[in-house]
């Protein structure tokens, strides 16, 4: 625990001084949103054991409500944030009813239809203007006071959410609650002897999972400005679990660092076209045979530390 | 009733040799350690029994000659082939054969395609007719689903779906397990049946009872090892020992 | 009327693919325990392994219907060979990734070289046209291809419920490790049963062909469907899969024509409902 705090301080410290080193405040926004994206996709399977292909609908619920509120209703920015929070939440304790019926693969697979219903929903949804997606939102003044046009303080905002998110799920791994989380991943059927009611527990997990990533995909509309079909596709749940083994599924640093490297590749390879789907899988192949702990897990491991 | 036609095995049975000879053998579930060295061996015709307690290592001893053990190291010669890095289907072939502890009746299979599964590896296997004659209960039921027999049912096909296949070295990993006394009896005729046509069979037993009526010679099994061997004939002079080793 | 007709003969269709595909997965499931995300891309391989055929190599449609499931279950069991046996002791969420990554590696590819738009394959000329049955005009190529997949569906079924072969595929797939101490090569087994699986999906694909034109994510959203069929059905049966597929692509044929907008989701939805009523599936057998 001790080494984790102080390599969480090293984080906060190296992230604020963004703004003042010359990288463009955008990329790392915009890699922030992610990580608390992975962050909050890696508290479902990386504690709980439940690998969820569908996350990209908290993403884009959120993303859709906020952008809805904030441009169609006027609202300002902090109830901006909230409508689509709350509406991922919503939607987490739905959908999480539904899917935590079945265990492992058949979990994953609940979720991945689920979220393409989600997806052929929004598709016809006039409130979303469907393939075009929600455009030109106002970012406004948070609280009456921080003007969110200004880079630098959209940044600080931005980053104080994702340290906020990331820190709830800090809290929640090392609290009781994770501790029983952690049993039942380990085995179901022992916390269940134990008298754990592990659905309620996986239940739990499930939504507080969903409404961080809804609180993601809020955040997200403020750097994008635009909320759209490709926050909902597959292929967005797809980069979310991408991301987490890359960095290390299961270790609370590695969707964050995962993240960072998946959007800098993406920046990177931007005019590559459809290659870079094809690096993207062959990095999953690769992860998945031989680089299973990720990047942070390995060094974690290598080093014996916990992170 | 037919006598069975000349058995597979009974080739060396006429040159008494040694089929089995396992040395140093030792194996591993995962991390545990469960096989510390054991080391015994069965010569051709006879039975030779494993006895012990709960845990002891008895079932996992047949599963290393197996192959079916991940890890396993040590010495298991069967006919002068070593089988020791072999893998299962290739020391099946060899015409050893297993029949486990829960019998491994396929659910999914009736009784018929459960006693022809197991492929012919080498001549000399029991005819399904021999198999009937052996097992006529088995007969009436060959389009039941497999596991809707009866436990005594489900021990005979277990055991006679082996016989098919030509191997001449059967290990049975606790036949009387759970089974009824009359059905148990019968096991031991089928065993003592197949023993005289020149199988070799290399036992598992809790029940010591039933183990006395058709075993040559024992061994006593504890914590991994071989710690004891008798002949059948010595087994007056060491029922003591026996009580203390298994218990009862 | 006509148009009911029409909508429930699509239905059909697609209930033809939904069997084929969930056929083919819950075979790969049993046996291998992997969820073959890369399904759908290997359906997408084989209407292309069709196109390749006509119109690089002249072979027509007939031949097609061999060769190119038998071309891409070679690649499938290349693929299991060199990838997929290593998952053989982990948890089968790995399974899932690693398909997946299969998938956007093979769709990736194809996108790269043919763009994201369709490519023409006709149907062949003696099953053109169509015939007038009074209550309905029923094209040719489409009766064809729902009773070509209906006879396919019932002799895979034939072949794991009745034969030899099929014996020892359900007995290894309840119990790999004792029918191996049999003698029988469970790893030949699994490669091919994988093989056996891909054709299938393959085979869907040439049937697909001159119908939904040959694109390289043809197989994408169809995957995902076919996940939801697999969840209301469960994978305990065969015959329950082919049911349960065929019944799906009728129930969307039909709510395309009294409820358009719900055509995509109906099949999702159902899957809710299901879950809520039923959590193991339709078929019973638990995951």
């Amino acid at each position: 625990m001790r080494n984790e705090m102080v390599v969480f301080g090293i984080m906060a410290a190296l992230l604020a001084i963004v703004p003042w080193t010359g990288i463009y405040p955008f990329f790392v926004m915009q890699a922030l949103c992610f990580a608390l994206l992975a962050c909050a996709f890696n508290l479902l399977i990386g504690y709980g054991g439940l690998l969820s292909f569908g996350h990209a609908m908290f993403l884009g619920t959120a993303g859709y409500c906020s952008a809805h509120a904030l441009k169609v209703w006027g609202l300002p920015p902090e109830l901006g944030i909230i409508v689509g929070t709350a509406a991922a939440a919503v939607l987490a304790a739905v959908t999480g009813y539904v899917s935590i019926r079945r265990q492992g693969i058949y979990f994953a697979m609940i979720t991945l239809a689920l979220s393409q219903l989600l997806y052929f929903i929004y598709l016809q949804a006039p409130f979303t203007h469907g393939e075009d997606g929600i455009q030109g939102i106002p970012q406004g003044y948070l609280f009456g006071v921080l003007n969110l046009a200004n880079a630098t303080i959209l940044y600080y905002v931005i980053l104080a959410g994702f340290l906020f998110g990331f820190l709830v799920i800090f809290r929640t791994i090392n609290s009781p609650f994770g501790e029983v989380l952690k049993s039942i991943r380990e085995n179901e059927q022992r916390a269940i002897s134990l008298g754990y009611k592990t659905d309620q527990y996986k239940l739990l997990a499930f939504i507080l999972s969903g409404t961080l990533a809804g609180l993601a995909g809020a955040l997200k509309v403020f750097v994008a400005q635009n909320a759209s079909l490709t926050d909902v596709e597959v292929a967005m749940s797809g980069q979310i679990v991408l991301m987490t083994l890359v960095g290390g599924l299961g270790t609370v640093f590695g969707p964050v660092v995962g993240a960072f490297i998946i959007i800098a590749m993406q920046q990177y390879l931007a005019s590559a076209g459809q290659w870079v789907n094809v690096i993207q899988g062959v990095i999953f192949v690769a992860c998945v045979l031989t680089f299973r702990r990720g990047i942070v897990g390995e060094f974690a491991h290598y080093f014996r530390l916990s992170l | 009733m037919p006598e069975l036609s000349t058995a597979p095995g009974t080739a060396n049975a006429a040159t008494g040799g040694q089929i089995l000879s396992v040395k140093n053998l030792e194996a591993w579930y995962g991390e545990s350690h469960i096989l510390h060295g054991i080391n015994f061996d069965v010569n051709a015709g006879e039975v030779v029994t494993l006895l012990g307690r709960n845990g002891a290592g008895k079932t996992t001893t047949l599963k290393s000659i197996m192959g079916m053990i991940g890890k396993r190291t040590g010495s298991v010669r069967f006919n002068s082939e070593e089988l020791i890095r072999a893998t299962s289907d290739r020391i099946a072939r060899l015409g050893v054969a297993f029949c486990p502890e829960e019998r491994g009746i396929f659910a999914s299979l009736d009784v018929r395609e459960n006693l022809l599964l197991p492929p012919v590896v080498r001549a000399g296997g029991l005819t399904l007719d021999q198999i009937f004659n052996l097992f006529p209960n088995l007969k009436e039921r060959l389009s039941s689903q497999g596991t809707k027999l009866s436990g005594g049912e489900q021990q005979m096909l277990a055991i006679a779906r082996i016989l098919r296949t030509g191997a001449s070295f059967l290990m049975l990993d606790e036949p009387t397990e759970g089974l009824a006394p009359v059905i148990i009896q019968q096991i031991g005729h089928t065993i003592a049946r197949l023993k005289k046509e020149g199988f070799t069979i290399l036992l598992v037993e809790q029940n010591f009872r039933f183990a006395s009526t058709v075993a040559d010679r024992y061994y006593i099994v504890e914590h991994g090892k071989v710690i004891d061997g008798f002949a059948n004939s010595e087994l007056s002079s060491n029922m003591d020992k026996l009580h203390t080793y298994l218990g009862v | 009327m006509q148009a009911l007709y029409a909508q429930l003969l699509v239905g059909l269709i697609n209930g033809s693919f939904y069997a084929l595909l969930s056929l083919g997965l819950a075979v790969i499931f049993g046996m291998l325990n992997i969820i073959n995300f890369a399904h759908g891309a290997l359906y997408m391989m084989g209407a292309f392994c069709a196109y390749f055929l006509l119109n690089l190599l002249g072979i027509n449609y007939w031949w097609a219907l061999l060769i190119a499931p038998i071309a891409v279950g070679i690649f499938g069991m290349i693929l299991e060979r060199t990838l997929l046996q290593w998952l053989a002791g982990l948890d089968h969420l790995y399974g899932l990734l690693l398909t997946f990554g299969l998938a956007l590696i093979i769709q990736g590819v194809f996108q790269n070289y043919f763009g994201s738009s369709g490519l023409p394959y006709s149907i062949p000329d003696v099953l053109k046209g169509g015939m007038n049955l009074g209550f309905m005009y029923l094209p040719v190529y489409r009766g064809w291809v729902v009773v070509f997949s209906l006879i396919v569906c019932l002799a895979t079924w034939f072949l794991i419920e009745r034969t030899r072969l099929g014996a020892y595929l359900r007995a290894a797939t309840e119990n790999p490790t004792l029918v191996r101490a049999f003698g029988i090569n469970v790893p030949r087994m699994i490669t091919l049963t994988y093989g056996l699986g891909v054709g299938l999906a393959a085979l869907a694909g040439v049937l697909s062909a001159p119908i939904n034109q040959v694109r390289p994510l043809m197989g994408e959203n169809v995957i995902i469907v076919v996940f939801a069929v697999v969840v209301i059905g469960g994978m305990g049966s065969i015959m329950g899969s082919i049911i349960t597929g065929f019944a799906l692509g009728v129930i969307e044929g039909l709510t395309k024509y009294f409820y358009p907008e719900a055509s995509n989701t109906v099949v999702f939805v159902l899957m809710v409902l299901v879950l809520l009523v039923k959590p193991t599936g339709l078929t019973g057998r638990a995951a």
